[in-house]
């Protein structure tokens, strides 16, 4: 395989690759991300954001409590975010765990959403513990229910001592298994990287490995999706299209709860990647209590006088 | 689709402008002989009138000043006049917002740095040097716990509030009376320090402030009453004022310009380096005595960093400086404007490159887009004179060392910055360097606990930290 | 009538490790206090005092460079050379000056004492005038003091060997090199320091001595651009102003001093340099 003609999927030249990549400088980068969080959005701006931001929503439930009807009352507020408006767009797609896809896929269908996908989170997720043919296994299941995207997660014990290679092996294993089915996202878990220069190392090797997206968090974990692993993410993306002409997407996962935040994301997106990267094809916010905030926004930008919770649905 | 940020302006209801003011003398206003316009550089609308200081406002204000220093705070023990100091802190705090909006009113500076940089920083020095008053035993193994008595102090218009903070603080804080002039085309802040003053009940006479233009700062100089002058601003003015106190007992501080190199070696981390010289040069408009003027490029990552700068800077937003979203405001007067627009048409008469983002500018007020200049060698003029200006000179080298011999090669020395993720390199480096201050892995930091100031022509003394503190006190040299 | 002839010295200048004539080829008559003809000094002109400060800035990185710790050594070793040759320095002081035996051997051991005084300063100053500074924010900040460059001093007229040691040691320990201009109508002792320099390990060009006339020389120490500082103690006060201002040109740091022993007199020829560096993984 080529691996855009960067590396050869030998351990040597992913490992000098990665290697040469710049480091990232912490304050640098946080005192970068930390100034775009003052951007002040008002008014049609700030409409436009909201919008868009609803339609770049994976929107999430990942919990052992899960059942058919969570899913399909999830599903439903996927697809009419505001039954009362219908000029709200629906979300980028619903996020659930592998028993659950068919029965999402299922759901959406019935309800007309055929457009809007379901993404599984797969190979053992959140921890990734697990052996190579459960992996591979756990993501066919999901494809074979119907999933249009996978959010996989890396292995982050063998990335952080250092056994890069399986880690990189493992992406285009389940990368293959995709195949022209689903879309791939890494899931970075960059709060168990901690460094912002594994942040950055973990992405490149993400995407040399065949990745769509590359995902922060699996939203188990805390830190998240913070700014500055963002930006960091944003910066990967931006320079790995400068080498290939090819646009990995980002999905920030994990503590983006409020609109600000939402906004905050998008403005980090416009300065850093670019605009080419606002749109849910290469930008997705995996959230499950942010849409509701986004809804409220948008009511009172419409109406003029702040929402209460009770005017908007909670699944 | 395009993500554009609607206007975002902070409010100007937090500021009341009188249409003229006085100078503040002995603690009350005293009316000018006569006037001058004050104007906001964005619009070019007169916010106010300003009084032209005269030889004998300055004097009225040095008497204040002495009898002040006679009668009052010289008799004062350090824990009372600290807690004056602690008072004007708060009181500036308390009206943040007010001097943040007044400050980019007057000066042009985006709201987002008076709000976040300026205003904070200098109430921080009042806090920092309020503490000093009653330790100056503990100042530093050369210096006294003497005050020198009545300061005058003349501060520029690119940080009006910061430097006059930078000034007042430590004087008080060691117990001398101030006589200050705020450049002539921001005197705002200053005033409305004043009105701070009166409201912390600091005794009449302890600060002066008469407002006027380089006549009133010469009155100051020559004054035969004043015992110590402490000077920010150029160069050229920094050794007239020199050779004017050369013969005196006076003693003398100065801040002056610079022509920072900001050296960015192969390893270094390079988006955060690009915001690095992005901070380097155009915080501030450029307007800024220790900005990265001079970008020192090592020859193998030389385009990949100015690829990057370029796009960097089309993100940059020029524009009205009370927007939050405004990144790059006015320049401060038509003449700076001048200044800035005569060398740049010599970097582009001496064969440099000269690059800017598209960025629409407003058709009123001073306005000069962020601009780089590339090809740029030693002998050039924009590689040597100081353009306080968003323009930024792009040099390469090959070699630590050469980067050190470019980098020195200037009669200026109060900053230069350092970009490489090499810790050796890095302490290397600021070794060599003859600047009085290193910004490693970052530009443009400030902070009251940390001196500042020159070598070379750059400057005497420091101003901040424990070094700031003894320029204020008897020492041993005279 | 003794059967033998006394060897007089030629008394010389010290520039970059050599005993050179001045290059004007003039010399002035030295005498002692009694009007009794000593010897020929050299009349330095403001060319010696240019090759002067080539050498001393060319001999200022490695000197600087070298440890705090040699530094010191180093001065200790010139007052162990000074020490040795005390009586000779003694004489050399009372024929100048007219002292006291004692006097002069008083001004002799005052002289190595304040060697070593300063010799111990190397390695502790730079503790106690640095700083480290608690910035808000994740920065590492400190400041340290280096040495400021080539450092003129136009050393005291009335104790011709103490005033010259009170003037260059306090330069020369931080790592400044210097060129300094001995007492005009005493300079003979200082002329004689250096062959003690000589003998004491400092590197070449780190210390050079000019005879002549203060009158003469002080406006071109002045107004050098390569000179970064002067010690103007030796000047009648009178002077300083005028001094003063013809150092404006470079901002020269120019400083004069009552007192021989104090650590404002390393510090006034010492720049203060502070760096920032964040703290983040």
């Amino acid at each position: 395989m080529s691996f855009y003609g960067l590396v050869d999927g030998s351990d040597a030249s992913l490992r000098n690759y990665l290697k040469q990549l710049p480091g990232v400088d912490q304050v640098g980068a946080e005192a970068r991300a930390a100034m775009l969080a003052t951007r002040s959005i008002k008014t049609t701006s700030k409409a436009w954001a909201i919008d868009t931001a609803i339609a770049m929503v994976d929107l999430t439930t990942l919990e052992g409590a899960d059942t058919p009807g969570k899913v399909q009352a999830l599903c439903a507020k996927a697809f009419r975010p505001d039954p009362t408006d219908s000029s709200v767009p629906h979300v980028g797609a619903v996020c659930v765990y592998n028993d659950m896809v068919g029965i999402a896929r299922q759901h959406l269908d019935a309800i007309g959403a055929h457009e809007l996908p379901v993404a599984a989170v797969s190979t053992a997720f959140p921890s990734g513990r697990a052996s190579m043919a459960v992996k591979l296994q756990d993501t066919k299941d999901a494809i074979d229910a119907g999933a249009a995207e996978i959010d996989m997660v890396i292995d982050r014990g063998a990335f952080l001592s250092g056994r890069l290679i399986e880690v990189f092996q493992e992406i285009v294993a389940i990368r293959e298994v995709c195949g022209d089915q689903a879309h791939l996202k890494v899931i970075l878990e960059t709060g168990e990287l901690v460094t912002l220069d594994n942040v950055r190392k973990a992405s490149y090797l993400a995407m040399l490995a065949g990745a769509h997206f590359i995902k922060t968090s699996t939203g188990k974990v805390a830190p998240a999706a913070t700014a500055p692993v963002v930006l960091v993410m944003l910066e990967a993306v931006r320079d790995f299209y400068d080498l290939t002409k090819v646009r990995i997407g980002v999905k920030p996962a994990g503590g983006i709860r409020t609109t600000k935040d939402a906004i905050k994301q998008l403005v980090l997106v416009n300065e850093t990647a670019g605009p080419e990267w606002l749109n849910p094809s290469l930008f997705r916010i995996g959230a499950s209590a942010l849409l509701n905030d986004l809804l409220m926004q948008r009511m009172k930008m419409s109406d003029g006088y702040y929402a209460s919770p009770n005017y908007v649905t909670i699944d | 689709m395009n993500f554009e940020y609607a206007a975002a302006p902070e409010s100007r209801s937090v500021v009341k402008i009188d249409p003229e003011y006085g100078h503040f003398i002995n603690g009350k206003w005293v009316n000018g002989s006569s006037h001058f316009n004050s104007i906001n550089p964005a619009t070019e609308e007169v916010l106010s009138r300003i009084a032209l200081g005269t030889a004998a406002d300055v004097d009225a204000a040095v008497k204040a000043a002495r009898n002040a220093f006679d009668k009052s705070w010289s008799k004062l023990s350090g824990r009372e006049r600290g807690k004056y100091l602690f008072r004007i802190a708060r009181i500036m705090q308390e009206r943040a917002r007010e001097f943040a909006v007044l400050e980019t009113l007057d000066n042009g500076k985006p709201i987002r740095e008076s709000r976040d940089v300026d205003v904070p920083l200098s109430a921080a020095h009042f806090f920092y040097h309020a503490g000093w008053a009653d330790k100056l035993e503990y100042a530093g193994v050369d210096t006294t716990t003497a005050p020198h008595g009545v300061v005058g102090q003349i501060i520029p218009w690119n940080f009006p509030l910061l430097m006059l903070a930078w000034k007042v603080a430590p004087a008080l804080a060691t117990g001398n009376t101030v006589v200050l002039k705020p450049a002539e085309t921001t005197s705002l802040t200053a005033l409305l320090f004043a009105q701070v003053c009166q409201q912390a009940g600091l005794p009449d006479g302890v600060v002066n402030i008469v407002t006027g233009d380089g006549s009133t700062g010469s009155a100051i100089v020559s004054h035969p009453g004043i015992d110590k002058i402490a000077f920010t601003g150029s160069t050229e003015v920094g050794k007239l004022i020199a050779r004017a106190v050369a013969p005196t007992n006076k003693s003398l501080t100065l801040e002056l310009g610079g022509k920072g190199a900001n050296i960015v070696f192969g390893d270094a981390a390079i988006d955060e380096t690009v915001e690095g010289i992005v901070n380097g040069i155009f915080f501030n408009q450029g307007h800024v005595c220790c900005a990265g003027s001079r970008l020192i490029l090592q020859e193998n990552i030389a385009d990949e960093v100015l690829e990057k700068l370029k796009r960097r800077m089309e993100k940059i937003r020029v524009g009205d400086p009370l927007d939050k979203n405004t990144d790059l405001g006015a320049i401060n007067s038509g003449e700076q404007l001048a200044k800035i627009h005569e060398l740049t048409a010599a970097g582009d008469a001496e064969g440099a490159g000269r690059w800017s983002p598209n960025c629409a500018l407003p058709d009123k007020g001073f306005w000069f887009a962020p601009t780089i200049f590339t090809g740029v060698t030693q002998s050039h003029r924009i590689a040597r004179e100081e353009i306080f200006g968003p323009v930024l000179s792009v040099l390469t080298f090959r070699t630590p060392a050469e980067a050190i011999e470019k980098a020195n090669n200037t009669p200026f020395g109060l900053s230069a910055g350092i970009w490489s993720e090499k810790g050796s390199n890095i302490l290397w480096a600021s070794q060599q360097l003859r600047a009085g201050v290193i910004w490693a892995n970052t530009f443009n930091k400030f902070d009251p606990a940390s001196p500042f100031g020159g070598y070379k022509e750059s400057g005497w003394g420091r101003e901040g930290g424990r070094h700031g503190l003894s320029a204020y006190l008897k020492g041993s040299a005279k | 009538m003794s059967g033998r002839l006394e060897v007089m010295k030629t008394y010389k200048l010290y520039i970059n490790g050599a005993f050179p004539r001045t290059e004007s080829g003039r010399s002035y008559e030295i005498t002692s206090n009694k009007g009794e003809f000593l010897a020929n000094a050299c009349l330095a002109s403001r060319k010696d005092l240019r090759d002067a400060v080539v050498a001393a800035r060319a001999a200022q990185p490695g000197w600087a460079k070298a440890t705090a710790f040699n530094r010191g050594q180093i001065m200790y070793r010139i007052a162990e050379m000074l020490e040795g040759r005390s009586d000779q320095f003694a004489q050399e002081i009372s024929l100048q000056t007219g002292a006291s035996a004692k006097e002069s051997l008083q001004e002799v051991s005052d002289a190595v004492d304040l060697l070593v005084w300063y010799a111990g300063w190397s390695d502790k100053l730079p503790s106690l005038a640095g700083s480290t500074n608690p910035v808000t924010g994740p920065f590492y900040n400190f400041t340290i003091p280096e040495a400021l460059g080539v450092v003129g001093a136009i050393a005291s007229i009335d104790k011709p060997l103490l005033g010259f040691v009170a003037a260059v040691a306090p330069i020369l320990v931080s790592g400044n090199t210097a060129v300094a201009l001995a007492s005009s109508s005493a300079p003979l002792s200082a002329i004689s320091f250096a062959e003690v320099v000589a003998t004491s390990d400092l590197p070449n060009g780190v210390l050079n001595i000019l005879s002549g006339q203060q009158s003469e020389l002080a406006p071109w120490f002045a107004s050098h651009m390569d000179i970064d500082g002067l010690d103007i103690s030796g000047l009648p006060s009178d002077q300083h102003g005028s001094i003063k201002e013809a150092g404006v040109e470079n901002l020269k740091r120019i400083s004069a001093f009552t007192k021989n022993n104090e650590p404002g007199r390393i510090l006034a020829f010492m720049e203060a340099k502070t760096i920032w560096h964040p703290i983040g993984n």
